[in-house]
């Protein structure tokens, strides 16, 4: 147990350098000299330069990777190129925000995911599980921004319930946080719900058909029981999985989600600095997403072992 | 039994967490604003948001567009009609020999930070323009000689040589007075003498600004004015119908004005602005270095069509780069008429037919929505164009602003009485190089009013003829309101969009 644990501490410490050097080696390549973009076209050469020698890019491509690496470690990743405005705080509160919108709509997913698949399971030659699976495919032919229009259509334009696009924090006005949050978080989480459920469905079939599962109603258990004693912890190895990779997937399209929704998230900051070549930050924003990524990946292997008592033994 | 009891304590620890991570994320954009406004409060939908607060350094108009004459203010500013009014200058006079400009300034103006505004003051901010800004604009006080404070009240600037065009430079940014105290943080914390201070800055999302106390002349309606910033205007126009925001400051999708038009909660104000969107040609290099194809592109354009298409015809056809609301407005639109056969005879003649032209666009609603027509219409009298995008700001900026690394490009010209600075500089990406149209704009800097409308025609029909680009339209000034906002600037014709006319009937 312990050497696993080490082992997958090394591995994530080892992938947290190599997508950081990654990180910082495609920045390095994208056409735009920052320091141009911040001072405008019409600034002169003498200006750039200047600025440049300030922010520091006149040293060489190592000097700045590790110059970056500290400033992360250290947790003040100093100002951005383009506002001046101390980079760690903006960070900070964009995140918690992302993380809402993340955070809700995979709780969305997993509502709607878990007892759908597990029905369509159950009931997989039956027409209400046919018709659940058909549901499910169309889910999982929409995109989220497209699912986003559809409710700002059909929810704010149409119907005058809620508010189209803003965010506001739940401590300045709760009521009016929750309505702008539902529509964004369904977009993410029924698209992502869809998806699972094909998911759960798939593994709690292969243990519906499993020995162990027919020696247990063979005693005497009804289907039912049989399945949530027995069945569903051994549906949920490939199951967590699958969420770790869509906690990812999350992540990425909330980048579209807060840009249809208006709200000033990870993404959004990301998308702003990108045009704005505010390198730093962009930087900052995709190793944030990366070492998320890498982290959410680290406790999966974690999830396993307390789901599984059969990985913990030995270095398997 | 003993499987179960280990998730159990397991989904404890997490509960446990997630419950810590909610508590703490419940200021979660706390900066963040959000909901329609109150009576006392406007909330105004723009496009393009600031990089940061100091236009001394940083280029672009989303600055001036939000703090010029609300936080900063001028010596003299801009009506509506493009008329140079008193703003901290109550009057002003100029010597017989044209150079001196005697200001009599307001007694009771303050900045924000408490110091009294000065002479002094004045003097400090139009000698800091040649010291410490780094924009092209501060080239437009090189002309400035001396300041002098002849009291706290009283300021006098004498010009190297006559002027027209300074006192009319003096109603923009460069003309904005700084406090001698207040300049240190310029880029996050603006100090000026407006009736609104920066209240709050959430970054990517909104500015808030909040009427100031103890301002010296009338103050404005709203007690604060929220500047809230869409990248796209589906999203900018779902926020009016749904109550969001009360203004769009800028109609980025002018097909979509059909939703607000019949519908009587809200009013369309359609005016001008100063945005020239031109269709830029390399005179440097290149195929469009040839007079011959630059003649053939202006003639292949059918600029009613164009506009019809990516712009839903609103606009104005002007030919030149000057925009009606200027005193030498001339349509010139005659002087290059649409007629595809002299396009194409011109194209053979050039002997560059077999050249492929690189429309280089930068990603902007009207760039993207121009390209495919300007191209088609060019590939009808028998040009080859290539279309390429390139992300604006970074990549057009670099590629083509700075780099000169193209044949054509689209791009809106917004500044104020920008002749000069696209065409009169022959370094400009343009490298248009005409000795006579810059002894021309030289001559209507110095001369009468008379001469100085007399050659500023001249020059905007000689840089027209000799095809130095063509211009597809002027951008129409789009807004649209809830119906009881009043005082919306019907042109776009300042730097600025003045908040301090504002309110609710």
């Amino acid at each position: 147990m312990i050497v696993r644990l080490v082992q997958r501490i090394g591995i994530l410490l080892a992938s947290l350098v190599v997508s950081s050097v990654l990180v910082f080696a495609f920045m390095a390549v994208l056409p735009g000299d920052p320091a141009r973009v911040a001072l405008g076209t019409s600034a002169s050469d003498s200006a750039v330069a200047q600025l440049r020698e300030q922010f520091g890019l006149d040293r060489s491509l190592v000097a700045q990777y590790f110059s970056w690496i500290h400033g992360l470690v250290t947790f003040d990743p100093g100002n951005s190129y383009i506002s001046h405005a101390p980079i760690g705080p903006q960070l900070a509160d964009r995140l918690q925000v992302t993380l809402w919108l993340v955070g809700t709509g995979m709780v969305i997913a997993c509502l709607l995911a878990l007892p759908m698949g597990t029905l369509m399971a159950v009931r997989h030659r039956k027409p209400s599980g046919l018709l659940l699976s058909a549901l499910s495919q169309v889910g999982v032919a929409i995109p989220a921004f497209l699912a986003g229009i559809l409710l700002i259509t059909v929810f704010a334009v149409g119907l005058g319930w809620l508010p189209a696009n803003g965010w506001t924090p739940p401590v300045q006005d709760p009521v009016l946080f929750l309505k702008q949050l539902v529509m964004p978080a369904l977009s993410l989480g029924i698209v992502q719900a869809a998806v699972l459920t094909r998911y759960v469905r798939s593994a709690v079939l292969d243990v519906l058909r499993e020995d162990y599962l027919r020696t247990a109603r063979a005693k005497g258990l009804r289907p039912t029981r049989a399945l949530l004693r027995h069945g569903l912890r051994n549906a949920a190895v490939p199951v967590v999985t699958v969420l770790a990779l869509q906690l990812a997937t999350l992540l990425v399209g909330s980048v579209v989600i807060e840009r249809v929704f208006v709200i000033p998230g990870l993404g959004s900051l990301l998308l702003d600095s990108v045009a704005n070549r505010d390198l730093i930050v962009v930087q900052d924003v995709v190793m944030i997403i990366a070492m998320a990524v890498l982290l959410v990946n680290f406790l999966v292997d974690m999830v396993y072992l307390l789901i599984d008592p059969r990985l913990r033994g030995g270095t398997s | 039994m003993r499987y179960l009891r280990r998730p159990t304590r397991g989904t404890g620890a997490v509960a446990a967490t997630l419950a810590c991570l909610l508590l703490a994320s419940c200021s979660a954009g706390s900066t963040a604003t959000g909901g329609s406004a109150g009576k006392n409060s406007l909330n105004i939908g723009l496009t393009a948001e600031p990089a940061n607060f100091d236009f001394t350094k940083t280029e672009g108009a989303a600055i001036p567009q939000a703090l010029l004459y609300n936080v900063y203010e001028t010596l003299v500013k801009l009506d509506q009609s493009g008329k140079i009014r008193p703003q901290l200058a109550t009057s002003w006079s100029l010597s017989k020999d044209r150079r001196t400009y005697t200001f009599h300034l307001v007694k009771n103006a303050t900045f924000s930070d408490g110091a009294r505004f000065t002479a002094e003051d004045a003097k400090f901010s139009i000698e800091r323009v040649k010291t410490d800004w780094t924009l092209v604009q501060k080239t437009q006080m090189d002309v400035v000689d001396t300041v002098r404070a002849v009291s706290p009240t009283e300021l006098k600037v004498t010009l190297k040589r006559p002027s027209n065009d300074w006192l009319y430079r003096m109603t923009t940014r460069v003309g904005a007075m700084f406090s001698r105290t207040g300049v240190s943080k310029l880029a996050t914390e603006p100090v000026g003498t407006g009736p609104y201070v920066v209240k709050n800055w959430n970054r990517g999302d909104s500015i808030t600004l909040a009427r100031r106390h103890g301002y010296w002349a009338r103050t404005p309606h709203f007690a604060s004015v929220t500047l809230k910033y869409f990248k796209d205007p589906t999203a900018m126009n779902n926020a009016l119908l749904t109550g969001t925001i009360n203004v769009i400051g800028q109609m980025q999708s002018p097909e979509s004005l059909y939703r607000f038009q019949n519908n009587s909660k809200y009013k369309v104000i359609e005016g001008t602005t100063n945005g020239e969107v031109v269709l830029s040609l390399n005179n440097g290099s290149g195929p469009m270095k040839n007079p011959k194809a630059r003649q053939a592109v202006r003639y292949a354009i059918d600029h009613k069509a164009l506009m019809d298409t990516c712009w839903a015809g609103r606009g104005k056809l002007i030919g030149s780069m000057v925009p009606p609301t200027d005193p030498w407005y001339q349509n010139l639109t005659d002087q290059y008429p649409y007629d595809r056969d002299r396009a194409k005879k011109l194209v053979k003649e050039s002997g560059e037919a077999g050249r492929t032209l690189r429309l280089r666009i930068p990603t902007l609603p009207y760039a993207t929505a121009c390209g495919t027509v300007v191209k088609s219409q060019l590939e009808q009298a028998g040009f080859k164009v290539k279309l390429d995008q390139l992300e604006f700001p970074a990549a057009w900026l670099t590629t083509v602003f700075k780099n000169a690394d193209y044949d054509m490009s689209i791009i809106g010209h917004v500044e104020p009485r920008d002749m000069q600075t696209v065409f009169g500089n022959k370094k400009s990406y343009i490298r248009y190089d005409n000795p006579e149209f810059r002894a021309l704009l030289a001559k209507a800097d110095q001369g009468t009013r008379e001469q100085q409308i007399t050659d500023m025609r001249a020059a905007a029909r000689l840089v027209s003829k000799d095809a130095a680009a063509d211009w597809l339209f002027l951008l129409p000034n789009l807004m649209v309101a809830d119906k009881d906002i009043t005082g919306l600037p019907v042109n776009s014709v300042s730097e600025s969009l003045d908040l301090t006319g504002l309110g609710r009937s």
